[in-house]
C-alpha cells in the first residue's frame, strides 16, 4: 500500500531533476562538430592592409585563438576589454576573423577600443564564418600546432571560461 | 504630418519588400527545392524557426549557399551533410538514429512496453483477487425467474 503513494513522488521526483537540469542547459550553445578535427583552411586579407593575405596555414606549429568579431556585434564590445587584457599576458597568439563587416568599421573600433589581435581579417561575405560553423558573435576557437580545433567557446569570453578552459588548454597544447 | 507618416510607412513597406527579393531566386525549380529542403533543417539564430522560414542574416546566407550547391549539381544528401558538418546534428528537425539518439527514437516504445508490463500484472492480480463463488440451488432458481420475468 506505501509504495502507491511512493512510486508517484519519486516519478516527480525525477522530473523535477530532469526539468531542473534543462533549466540550466543553455540552448544557445551547440557543441560544435567541428572541435577534434581540422580547422577549416582560409586566405583572407588584412583589415588594416588590403593588400597583405594572410593564410590560416601561416598559423601552422603555433597554437592559436581565432576570435570572431564584428564592429556590430554589441556582446563582442562586452568581451573586447577582457580580451585585449588577456593579450596583454602573451600567452597565445590570438587571430581576429571580422565578420561580415566593413575593414573600415573594424579599423575605427579596434583604434577606439584597443587591438588585442596579433592581426585580424576581412571575412566580408562571411564564407570562412560558414565554414567555421559561425552561428553568433562572437565566438571563439582555441587551434592547436597541427591546426586541429581543440575547444570552441560560443558567446563573448569570461574571465571563468578564459581561466577554466582556455588557459588551461592553451597550456596543455604549448608543451 | 500625417501624410508624411503615411508616406513613410507606405515606403518602408516598400523597402521591406525590395529587401526580401533575393538574388538567384529566378530559377523557380531550385527555389522550390531549396524551400523544401530548407523547411527541415534549423535556423541557428533563432532556433524554432526553420531555416525556410527565417530571415536572419546567417539564414539568408545558408539559403544562398544551397542555392548555389544546388545549381553546381549537388544532392540533398550532400548539402544537408555540408550542413551537419558545420553545425552538428542540431540544424536537422529530424534527428538521425545514432547511439546517443536511440532513447529519444525509441524511449516511447520502451515506455509503452513498461505500460503493458503493468497492465498485464495488474489485470492478474485483479483476475486473483476476485475470487470465483458458487450460487447456491435457491440463489440459481431466483436468478433464473429473474431472467425469465425480464423477458
Amino acid at each position: 500500500m506505501k509504495a502507491k503513494f511512493v512510486i508517484p513522488l519519486a516519478l516527480f521526483l525525477v522530473l523535477v531533476v530532469f526539468l531542473g537540469v534543462g533549466l540550466k542547459l543553455n540552448p544557445r550553445e551547440v557543441p560544435s562538430p567541428l572541435i577534434g578535427k581540422p580547422a577549416p583552411q582560409f586566405e583572407l586579407t588584412d583589415v588594416h592592409d588590403p593588400a597583405k593575405v594572410f593564410s590560416s596555414r601561416d598559423m601552422l606549429g603555433k597554437v592559436w585563438l581565432l576570435n570572431v568579431y564584428a564592429s556590430w556585434c554589441e556582446s563582442c564590445r562586452d568581451e573586447h576589454p577582457l580580451l585585449v587584457e588577456f593579450s596583454g599576458k602573451r600567452l597565445v597568439p590570438i587571430v581576429g576573423l571580422d565578420y561580415k563587416d566593413k575593414p573600415e568599421d573594424a579599423r575605427k573600433w579596434l583604434d577606439q577600443m584597443g587591438n588585442p589581435y596579433e592581426l585580424s581579417v576581412s571575412d566580408l561575405d562571411g564564407r570562412v564564418g560558414i565554414n567555421y560553423g559561425v552561428y553568433g558573435v562572437p565566438e571563439t576557437y582555441v587551434i592547436d600546432k597541427s591546426g586541429i580545433i581543440r575547444d570552441k567557446i560560443i558567446g563573448p569570453v569570461t574571465v571563468k571560461s578564459l581561466d577554466e578552459r582556455v588557459i588551461p588548454l592553451v597550456k596543455e597544447l604549448s608543451q | 504630418m500625417k501624410r508624411l507618416l503615411l508616406a513613410l510607412v507606405l515606403f518602408s513597406a516598400f523597402a521591406c519588400q525590395a529587401k526580401e527579393a533575393v538574388p538567384d531566386a529566378a530559377d523557380p525549380a531550385i527555389e522550390k527545392r531549396m524551400i523544401a529542403l530548407s523547411e527541415n533543417l534549423r535556423c541557428l539564430v533563432c532556433q524554432n524557426e526553420s531555416l525556410a522560414a527565417s530571415q536572419a542574416e546567417l539564414a539568408l546566407d545558408l539559403k544562398q549557399e544551397i542555392r548555389e550547391m544546388m545549381k553546381k549539381g549537388e544532392s540533398d544528401k550532400e548539402i544537408v551533410a555540408y550542413l551537419v558538418h558545420r553545425y552538428g546534428d542540431f540544424v536537422l528537425y529530424n534527428p538521425p538514429v545514432k547511439s546517443t539518439t536511440l532513447l529519444l527514437w525509441y524511449g516511447p516504445f520502451l515506455f509503452l512496453g513498461i505500460g503493458l508490463v503493468i497492465l498485464f500484472f495488474t489485470i492478474k492480480k485483479r483476475h486473483n483477487q476476485i475470487a470465483e463463488t458458487q450460487l447456491s440451488r435457491d440463489e440459481e432458481q431466483r436468478a433464473q425467474s429473474l431472467l425469465e420475468h425480464n423477458q
